[in-house]
């Protein structure tokens, strides 16, 4: 399965058929799931959960047009998010003082505007160079804004933060953006429009030669284009975005603190976009919404929660590096080509395997975790809806077991696998049908 | 007397205590097909790379269309008009076949670093790449990654990314390399066609593409202008058959 | 004054040698195998946290010698059966595959030893102090770490110098794509550099983790420090990161010390300023609380004006 990754790390600038519907399609559904999602999933852990990826969606989105699109590895990207939020929570705080009359909806494009204000300066310095060189830059600057906003108490509130609060009084639409519902129609309106935006975006000529200075700067500079000033405005643009969704970051939680800015927060919008999948547009909005979800529901039950993230990072950079967006469009071909069912077998005769093997490690873990952070181990644990007694061996042996035969059956199944797709790319290839 | 597109005057270049080119004096006239010939290391690569703005001249001076061009970023250079390919396949490789054309056009046709404009929605934009995509031959293979291309195709996409800007000098270096014979058969054709009215510089070991192409010629060895004649002067000059082509042609 | 200098130097040139022990595998494992390892730190979190283990069983002069060793043989395993299989995907995904590795690492210390920090104390034969300096006194800890760093020092410079492996290891310092041309087994030769590296940083770790405090946050707050020292000292060359160590050591300790502002400064010339100027944040901010952005500065300005860093030959 590994070689097929690989191979098709080739196709990555998607095509659109302007002027056809079929271009619009993803779109218009993507527009009704996010209208009519809230709806559905009313609780308000989940309305909160929504709010929360749209800000991850937009923040990964932007974070991809430097690394998916622009080939920059950024370590220092909150940066332009936290920045962007402090402008708007101030902005907010200077609404509600009555020194400043704009209204609440037209926030994020404070947080936009903050971003830009530091991604120019920033982006000009860093993008002299690029590769590992680029990478560390973004890492020191990420560390010294980090660090100045502690010291920077006036402007950053130092360790307790920004505090504001959202009902200005000043809207556009008849809504006082109380309630949590509100607050999610605005976020899904601007993560809407600036996904829209950044996918816009990679269809200019600047998103062109993004691509094409991420690919081969050298020959850039041979079709009349100056490397470091497109990735200077493409860094630019990425601040920009990065600083809305700071922006909506601080309409939605009234509260921005250093930790916003800071290494963790940048780190964790890398893993979100890789995972995704940094090669398409859509993969960093799986990323987004799959780590959003990790960290709010996952995190109540479990508290390794960032281990299972580390974990599927990890994974994902071994095997798949084109991400989950990867995974789905490696089946494009075979789908158009209605050889699915030469897949679908295989992949069924999977799926215990994997869940057994999945299983054991899961359990491994919580009982480690049980084990070793619970003030008494012996009290008994929940898990997968048996109750566990930790300071006990046989529960040891059994997850272990499980995790072992599971990875032996998995080992046999991905055998299967691998001969249906060699099946199905020999017929792809014409040399079989 | 003809108008002079490149003039080199002088020009040297050491890497660290490697002289490797020693004081070549070149004049290229305008609308002509110039070919350089010389044995392998010679300097033939390492000329264009300093005519291209690739690397900087150590001494002398380069002048396009009488204006000095050596010190400039080498997208400065290019946007004056000259274009170059490399012996090496330099493709945008993730991209497309066609993306690929878009991109070598795009500054040519004013885009910059446009972020309004809809690359899709450049009828002029599209309607050129395509045309350039027809004449390389290479329609059927328009939505394949460049790393995908077999390796003629990709010879024939360097040359098409070359000419794609509309410059008027043009560099190519070495573009039959590799080729069977009758795709160096088609290449030549190509090549021809495509730089009608402008001029060409080329660097190349196949002597017959020479002799065919070529108005002049040149051969450079060991990082000097050994002599600069008509086709049939230099085949017919003594000194480059000692130096070259005798050697050539017994091996 | 003199007394504050002095002891800031000294304490500089102590936590120089510590981050020397870190930057040192960093990069030789960068510059013979062009990774540079994020979750170094880690592996000083990692040597620690093994340290303290080893030493509630056997006590600590075992687990000077055992813990690091552990570091390095699970540092073997990761280049084995990860850092392996990413390589040919290219140094981005290396870097992003030990990023990720510096979350799981820190995750599993969580699950192992638990969120707080553990009880790993300086042991007793060593708790006394060594002299005493205009009325401060210097532990004879320190005295320990500052030899433990030295005989580090001492023994890579003689295994580079003087052994057959050092011989290679510095061929291929030179001339990172002759390794291959040597005719050794290049992936082994990897497997042990990666090994040796992280088995140094788990060596700080053993002697820092009980000098400062050992705890899950340790990675990350060392981790970008030492990216900063080798990158302005220059990346791949050993001198470099000495001299890098030592003067992020150095101007961290001591400006940490200094209470002085950019007000004081402009006092001395005779301009007043008071609270209420503008930009007095800025004016009023004392040195020891820039201290910890001044080697992020350093790093940024180094990156731009001088890629290559101080003795680097090559850009990173
Ligand atoms: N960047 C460089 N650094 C050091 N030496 C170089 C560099 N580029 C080229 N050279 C040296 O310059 C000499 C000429 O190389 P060049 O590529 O120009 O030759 P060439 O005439 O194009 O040969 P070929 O016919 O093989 O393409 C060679 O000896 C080569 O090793
Ligand atoms: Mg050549």
């Amino acid at each position: 399965m590994k070689q097929q990754f690989v191979n098709n790390a080739a196709s990555s600038v998607p095509r659109v058929r302007f002027g056809s519907w079929g271009g619009y399609l993803p779109w218009i559904i993507a527009i009704i799931v996010v209208a009519v999602l809230p709806l559905i999933l009313k609780s308000s852990h989940s309305v909160s959960m929504l709010s929360q990826m749209g800000i991850a969606i937009v923040f990964a989105l932007s974070y991809n047009m430097l690394l998916g699109q622009g080939g920059m590895l950024s370590f220092g990207h909150a940066v332009y998010f936290g920045l962007g939020g402090f402008f708007a929570i101030h902005a907010l705080n200077m609404v509600g003082d009555g020194r400043l009359s704009i209204p609440l909806e037209l926030i994020p494009l404070v947080g936009a505007l903050g971003g830009l204000l530091f991604a120019i300066p920033f982006g000009w310095v860093s993008t002299k160079r690029s590769g590992t060189s680029f990478a560390m830059i973004s890492l020191g600057l990420g560390e010294l804004v980090a660090a100045s906003s502690l010291m920077f108490t006036g402007f950053f509130g130092g360790e307790g933060g920004i505090s504001g609060n959202r009902v200005t009084d000043i809207t556009l639409l008849p809504y006082s953006y109380g309630p949590a519902i509100e607050v999610y129609y605005l976020i899904a309106a601007w993560a809407v429009i600036s996904a829209a935006l950044m996918y816009l975006l990679t269809q200019t000529p600047l998103g062109r030669m993004a691509n094409a200075v991420r690919d081969n700067p050298e020959r850039a500079e041979f079709v009349g284009y100056n490397p470091r000033l497109v990735r200077f405005f493409q860094f630019s643009l990425a601040g920009l975005f990065a600083g809305v969704a700071g922006g909506l970051y601080a309409i939605s939680y009234e509260l921005l603190t250093a930790e916003n800015l800071g290494a963790v927060a940048s780190g964790t919008v890398l893993l979100a976009t890789f995972i995704g999948g940094v090669g398409y547009f859509f993969g960093p909005i799986l990323g987004a919404m799959l780590i959003t979800y990790l960290q709010t529901t996952l995190s109540t039950f479990s508290e390794a929660w960032i281990l299972y993230f580390g974990l599927i990072f990890v994974f994902i950079v071994m095997f798949a590096p084109q991400g989950l967006a990867g995974i789905i469009m490696l089946h494009r071909p075979a789908w158009k080509a209605g050889l699915m069912s030469r897949l679908l077998p295989s992949y069924a005769l999977a799926v215990i395997p994997v869940l057994l093997f999945l299983g054991g490690v899961v359990a491994l873990i919580e009982m480690g975790y049980h084990f070793r952070t619970n003030y008494d181990p012996s009290e008994p644990m929940g898990l997968f809806g048996m109750k566990v007694v930790v300071t006990q061996v046989m529960p040891w042996i059994v997850a272990v077991a499980v995790t072992l035969v599971g990875a032996v059956l998995c080992r046999l199944s991905f055998r299967r696998i691998n001969a249906a797709w060699a099946d199905v790319d020999a017929i792809l290839a014409g040399e079989k049908r | 007397m003809t108008a002079i597109a490149l003039k080199l005057t002088d020009v040297n270049k050491s890497f660290g205590a490697a002289h490797i080119i020693r004081g070549v004096n070149l004049e290229i006239r305008k609308g002509e097909r110039h070919a350089i010939i010389g044995p392998n290391g010679a300097g033939k690569s390492t000329l264009f790379n300093l005519i291209s703005g690739r690397f900087g001249l150590s001494s002398g001076t380069i002048e396009l269309h009488g204006k000095p061009i050596n010190g400039l970023p080498a997208y400065e250079i290019n946007r004056l008009g000259l274009s170059r390919s490399f012996q090496v396949t330099n493709l945008f490789h993730r991209m497309t076949v066609i993306e690929n054309l878009r991109c070598a056009l795009l500054w040519s046709m004013g885009y910059r670093y446009s972020f309004w404009h809809l690359v899709p929605r450049q009828k002029r934009l599209n309607e050129e790449a395509e045309r350039l995509l027809e004449k390389i031959r290479l329609t059927a293979r328009r939505d394949v990654p460049a790393s995908l291309l077999s390796y003629a195709e990709q010879r024939a996409l360097e040359i098409g990314a070359t000419i794609a800007g509309g410059a008027d000098v043009i560099l190519l270096d070495e573009p039959t390399a590799g080729m069977s014979a009758t795709e160096t058969e088609q290449a030549v054709e190509l090549i021809r066609e495509v730089t009608e009215d402008k001029t060409l510089v080329m660097v190349e070991h196949d002597m017959s593409v020479v002799f065919g192409l070529a108005d002049r010629v040149s051969v450079l060895v060991y990082g000097q202008i050994l002599a600069t004649d008509t086709p049939e002067g230099i085949r017919n000059n003594r000194a480059v058959q000692e130096a070259y082509l005798g050697t050539t042609e017994a091996a | 004054m003199l007394e504050l200098i002095t002891f800031s130097i000294i304490n500089g040139v102590l936590y120089g040698m510590l981050l020397f022990m870190l930057s040192s595998g960093l990069t030789l494992i960068f510059s013979m195998m062009g990774v540079l390892n994020f979750a170094h730190a880690s592996f000083y979190m990692l040597g620690a946290y093994f340290a303290y283990q080893i030493s509630t069983f056997i006590g600590f002069w075992p687990a000077l010698f055992l813990a690091p060793l552990g570091v390095a043989v699970l540092g073997a395993l990761v280049e084995r059966y990860g850092l392996r299989h990413v390589h040919k995907h290219g140094h981005v995904a290396e870097l992003l595959f030990t990023f990720g590795l510096v979350y799981v690492i820190e995750e599993l210390v969580h699950m192992i030893w638990g969120r707080m920090p553990v009880d790993y104390r300086i042991p007793d034969a060593l708790n006394f102090t060594l002299f005493t300096l205009f009325n401060t006194s210097f532990p004879a800890y320190r005295g320990f770490m500052l030899l433990v760093a030295l005989v580090m020092f001492a023994s890579i410079y003689l295994i580079l110098r003087k052994t057959r492996i050092g011989m290679i290891v510095q061929a291929s310092l030179s001339y990172p794509e002759m390794v291959g041309a040597l005719g050794h087994n290049v992936p082994r030769v990897f497997m042990g550099v990666f090994a040796f590296g992280t088995g140094l940083a788990g060596l700080a770790g053993v002697i820092a983790g009980n000098y400062f405090i050992t705890e899950p946050g340790m990675a990350w707050a060392m981790g970008p420090i030492v990216f900063v020292v080798v990158v302005f000292g220059g990346l791949g060359s050993l001198p470099g990161a000495l001299i890098g160590s030592l003067i992020i050591g150095i101007v961290q300790t001591v400006s940490v010390a200094m209470p002085y502002s950019l007000a004081d400064a402009l006092r001395a010339f005779g301009v007043e300023l008071t609270r209420e100027a503008a930009l007095a944040d800025l004016w009023f901010l004392e040195l020891s609380r820039v201290a910890p952005i001044l080697p992020y500065l350093l790093l940024v300005l180094m990156l731009i004006f001088r890629p290559r860093g101080l003795m680097g030959t090559r850009e990173s």
